[in-house]
């Protein structure tokens, strides 16, 4: 069945009767395992996939390696959980290595960002120190190339 | 006489007689116009994986710009033997059993011309690519096609051969998974042609360059029939999987005598295949399973969108099971193919490929690539019920 997520993931606009082609199956069957993936929260939601450099006011990205101290009840997910709440935090990940979170906030300056790190980031418990990027071009963003791809080359008709 | 027309005569007769390619004649219309959706084009949309064009840049950056032995490099040899082993089974020595050829195409030139004698028969089965009929005839062979039939889901049957076999018939040409038909053959279809060749002591050509594109039921090659490695010549290339064809890289893998046979014109003709090419293809067959999965994966997909298109417009259309094509019945609509096709152009500004261009009984179909992206796909099906509604 990941076929079906596979397609959505791909363009979660197509309609449940070109899917039902695609996988050759008949399209309430599609209809009610798309129904079923959301009850579940298998799919927790549509997004279009933005190029923001298109856009006049585009947003500043910021990246923020944060290192926490693990609580002893909970270890990360409770420091995690409280940091993700903040609406300008766009993602968190744990991750291994030279620190633990990994943050992506967007914001509309860099000076937005920069206050959302020292005022309300580096001053929370358990949060020991924090390492900031910002970023300064999108090349690819959930799988899809940000600049224009490869022309079609081929001959219009070939044997 | 003007000056062309005794150039004309000047032209050996052979190439004289045959006619251009009936693809060549309509890519000139398509051509001539704007915003046309083409479905086609014979090859993959993917442009080659880029950890195999990283391959080619780094080869380069390292200076190879030779030539290489005139079988190919021994590492690619090396790679195609093992290759083939894993898909069907039968070990073919890479120090005299594997030739690196410029595509399929060369490939297949080279086994008419190292089998054929003038008047001998070379048996083929019709729709089939557009080449192999010339090329019989430029080694002076006779081109006897086999015409497949719908009934059959164009597969090739033991008494289709049989109504076309005669005492001067030498070789048997097969392409499976099929272009233009997307047939393939099951295990029992693959016997039977096998015991045929056996019985009439015949040498088979088999063209497998699709051989990776099957989307139900995996390809079964007659090669791995036991009795048939030795009186058959494996064609297989890079083109279609790997999306590679303007590499130009093809091999064949038979036995020794008939190995050495067509390396005789090979390195007399070729010299050996680009090696720039050969090296793209030594990483090709290292590590491209990703790559073709997901390539596969996305034909599959539009072969299930094309398929389930047709039939909603009544048109017929046997399930394509291999390849990137289907072939569409268009005959009810009382038009020839190339009528058909040449109005849908026209009106829709869709083009696809009439079936005659593929041989006589490609008449009444039309040959519509999915190797194009589903959003064109989406909008040329759209295009052709509109077409169909008003005829």
């Amino acid at each position: 069945m990941n076929e079906l997520l596979n397609l959505l993931k791909q363009n979660a606009l197509e309609t449940p009767e070109n899917l039902a082609k695609m996988l050759d199956m008949p399209v309430d069957e599609v209809r009610a395992k798309i129904a079923e993936y959301e009850k579940e929260g298998v799919i927790r939601a549509y997004q279009a996939v933005v190029n923001e450099e298109k856009l006049d006011a585009s947003l500043v990205t910021t990246v923020i390696e944060v290192k926490v101290t693990p609580e002893s009840e909970g270890g990360f997910d409770r420091i995690a959980d409280r940091i993700s709440r903040f609406p300008e935090v766009d993602s968190v990940f744990l991750m291994s290595g030279g620190f633990d979170l990994l943050l992506f906030i967007k914001g509309r300056t860099m000076q937005e960002a920069f206050g959302f790190v020292s005022k309300t980031l580096s001053t929370m418990p358990g949060v020991t120190s924090t390492d900031t990027h910002f970023m300064m071009k999108t090349y690819k963003q959930n799988g899809i190339l940000m600049h224009t791809g490869e022309d079609d080359e081929r001959l219009k008709v070939s044997p | 006489m003007n000056g062309s027309k005794s150039l004309h005569s000047k032209i050996a007769k052979i190439v004289r007689d045959i006619p251009r390619s009936g693809i060549r004649d309509f890519f000139d219309i398509v051509s001539s116009r704007e915003d046309v959706i083409s479905l086609g084009i014979g090859e993959p949309d993917f442009v080659t994986p880029w950890h195999i064009r990283e391959a080619a840049t780094m080869a380069l950056d390292r200076g190879l710009t030779s030539y290489t032995s005139n079988m190919g490099l021994l590492s690619l040899r090396r790679g195609i033997a093992q290759y083939v082993g894993k898909k069907t089974g039968i070990e073919y020595d890479p120090h005299e059993e594997v030739l690196v050829t410029v595509g399929v195409s060369e490939g297949l030139d080279l086994a008419v011309r190292a089998l054929i004698e003038p008047g001998d028969e070379v048996l083929y089965h019709e729709p089939s690519y557009v080449s192999y009929n010339p090329l019989i005839q430029f080694a002076y062979g006779v081109p006897v096609a086999i015409q497949t039939k719908k009934e059959n889901g164009f597969r090739l049957t033991r008494q289709d051969l049989e109504e076309n076999v005669s005492e001067k018939s030498k070789v048997l040409l097969l392409n499976y998974p099929n272009n233009p038909t997307g047939a393939i053959l099951s295990k029992a279809d693959v016997e039977d042609i096998a015991a045929f060749a056996i019985e009439r002591d015949l040498i088979v050509l088999t063209d497998e360059i699709y051989d990776e594109l099957t989307y139900d039921r995996e390809h079964y090659s007659i090669i791995s029939v036991p009795g048939m490695r030795e009186r058959t010549i494996y064609l297989h290339g890079f083109s279609k999987a790997w999306a590679m064809t303007g590499w130009r890289m093809g091999f064949t893998c038979a036995p020794p005598e008939l190995t050495e046979a067509m390396m005789k014109i090979h390195q007399y003709t070729m010299l050996c295949a680009p090696i720039l090419s050969q090296e793209a293809s030594v990483e090709a067959l290292k590590n491209a399973e990703t790559d073709i999965g997901m390539m596969k994966a996305e034909y599959k997909k539009r072969r299930n969108y094309i398929h389930g298109s047709f039939e909603e417009m009544g048109i017929p259309c046997i399930r394509p099971e291999g390849a990137f094509y289907a072939f569409a019945d268009i005959s009810r609509f009382g038009m020839t193919a190339k009528e058909f096709a040449l109005k849908l152009l026209d009106e829709q500004n869709v083009a696809c490929v009439p079936g005659t261009a593929f041989g006589a009984c490609g008449e009444g179909f039309i040959r519509c690539s999915y190797a194009t992206s589903l959003d064109e796909i989406k909008e040329a099906m759209v295009r052709i019920a509109r077409f169909i509604e008003k005829l």
